[in-house]
């Protein structure tokens, strides 16, 4: 008996993976007739999950939509294409809002919760059925969720990138202030690869501009771990090999601490203050002598 | 004494000697250099002596500790080291290695060597001779 069932089951599976191609029209015309009502149903989960709050309930609304209606054309087509234009555009729009990876997978997961929740009640009653849409629905769901992650995280990343790439063009200009003196302003945080980065414009930088001395301003970088000090020692060590001396101006005091605490050698760095005593010293290095004129004197 | 094409010139300039490298030296090649450069010194009885390392891509520790050494002997024998040329790149990976030139003085280019031994000579002399 239990034998039979089982052939009975086995054959019937056979069935459903063949079939599946008529099931899924079945399933998106269920999916489509109830359309508003899965979607409330949907948007109020997503509520009370507190996901997407930094969303306005106009754009939620507006949204969960279009993301319904991408779902179910996903299930009718099988082609993830659009959609994944769709999640790109979508999470264009949402990551400057701060909206979280695990907000966008959140959804789409209670989504596909809702719309399984939906086909068991329809088809309760026909236990094989229910069976074969099931069948035919999970994978195609899954799909769909593994697509709006990826899309999400790959747009992410693909901000992250730009934006790195933003700073590494901006983070470390080296300045001709006078003859023979540079100035490299030091803003935001100094990473292995920024530090690194720094040095090769620093040291051509040198022989460029043929420069004798050199202010490094950290004034604005908030903070400063071994690895970058040392760094910025070795900096400071190979322009000296290039016949530049360094000063180092703006060192925090939490920066000042850390730098003692962790025990870098510092006794051949020059530091002063501020840039303003920096540039100073500097003149007077390379022998300038700054001097205010009357006003009425000066042509 | 010497063999081979000269992979090093020492030129006299005044009271300054300038010796430029122009090729990676292997060990054996620095020691001529060394031996070289020394007995030159006390030949022109010179003051100051220039080494200009611009054409070189690597400097390795032995290269460092030779130059630091000619510079200790050279001033045994009065005369004034300055190591210039040294190119970015070649700075950088010589700090990374944990190399330096000690106390010898570095200069960025020769014109900047020759203005350098001018500064120091000219300040313990008072001024150059023929």
């Amino acid at each position: 008996m239990s034998q039979d069932d089982e052939t009975q089951e086995s054959s019937e599976q056979v069935e459903a993976s063949s079939s599946g191609d008529q099931l899924l029209p079945q399933l998106v015309a269920h999916l489509r007739e109830h359309r508003a009502k899965l979607r409330d149903e949907w948007a109020s989960r997503i509520r009370d999950a507190h996901l997407l709050e930094a969303m306005t309930p106009q754009e939620m609304s507006a949204e969960t939509t279009s993301v319904y209606d991408n779902y179910v054309e996903v299930l009718e087509t099988g082609s993830v294409e659009a959609l994944q234009h769709y999640a790109r555009d979508l999470s264009e729009r949402i990551i400057p809002r701060g909206v979280e990876t695990h907000e966008v997978v959140g959804i789409v997961l209670l989504l596909r919760d809702v719309l399984a929740r939906s086909l068991f009640e329809k088809y309760q009653r026909d236990f094989g059925l229910l069976n074969r849409i099931l069948d035919a629905y999970e994978p195609a769901a899954n799909r769909i969720a593994n697509t709006v992650a990826v899309s999400f995280v790959d747009e992410r990343e693909r901000v992250i990138r730009q934006q790195q790439d933003a700073i590494r063009e901006l983070s470390t200009p080296v300045l001709p202030v006078r003859e023979r003196l540079l100035i490299l302003p030091i803003i935001g945080v100094l990473d292995g690869e920024r530090a690194r980065q720094l040095t090769e414009q620093l040291l051509s930088g040198i022989r460029t501009h043929r420069a004798k001395v050199v202010v490094i301003d950290i004034t604005g970088a908030p903070e400063v771990d071994e690895t970058v000090a040392n760094h910025l020692v070795q900096t400071v060590d190979a322009s000296r090999l290039m016949g530049a001396s360094v000063i180092i101006t703006g060192l925090s005091p939490t920066i000042a601490q850390t730098l003692v605490t962790i025990g870098v050698d510092l006794s051949k760095m020059n530091t002063i203050g501020d840039l303003q005593g920096g540039l100073e010293e500097a003149e007077r290095l390379l022998g300038f002598t700054v001097t205010r004129k009357a006003v009425t004197d000066g042509s | 004494m010497n063999s081979g094409p000269a992979l090093v010139s020492i030129l006299r300039q005044g009271d300054t000697l300038v010796a430029s490298v122009h090729t990676a030296l292997d060990d054996s090649e620095m020691v001529r250099f060394q031996n070289d450069l020394v007995s030159r010194i006390g030949e022109h009885r010179a003051r100051g002596v220039i080494i200009d390392v611009a054409a070189l891509d690597v400097i390795d520790s032995f290269a460092s500790r030779t130059l630091r050494s000619i510079a200790d002997i050279a001033r045994l024998r009065g005369a004034v080291t300055v190591i210039v040329g040294i190119q970015p790149e070649v700075a950088f990976s010589m700090v990374r290695l944990g190399m330096d030139m000690g106390d010898v003085p570095t200069s960025l280019d020769l014109e900047e060597g020759l203005a350098y031994l001018a500064r120091v000579n000219g300040r313990a002399a008072g001024g150059r001779r023929g």
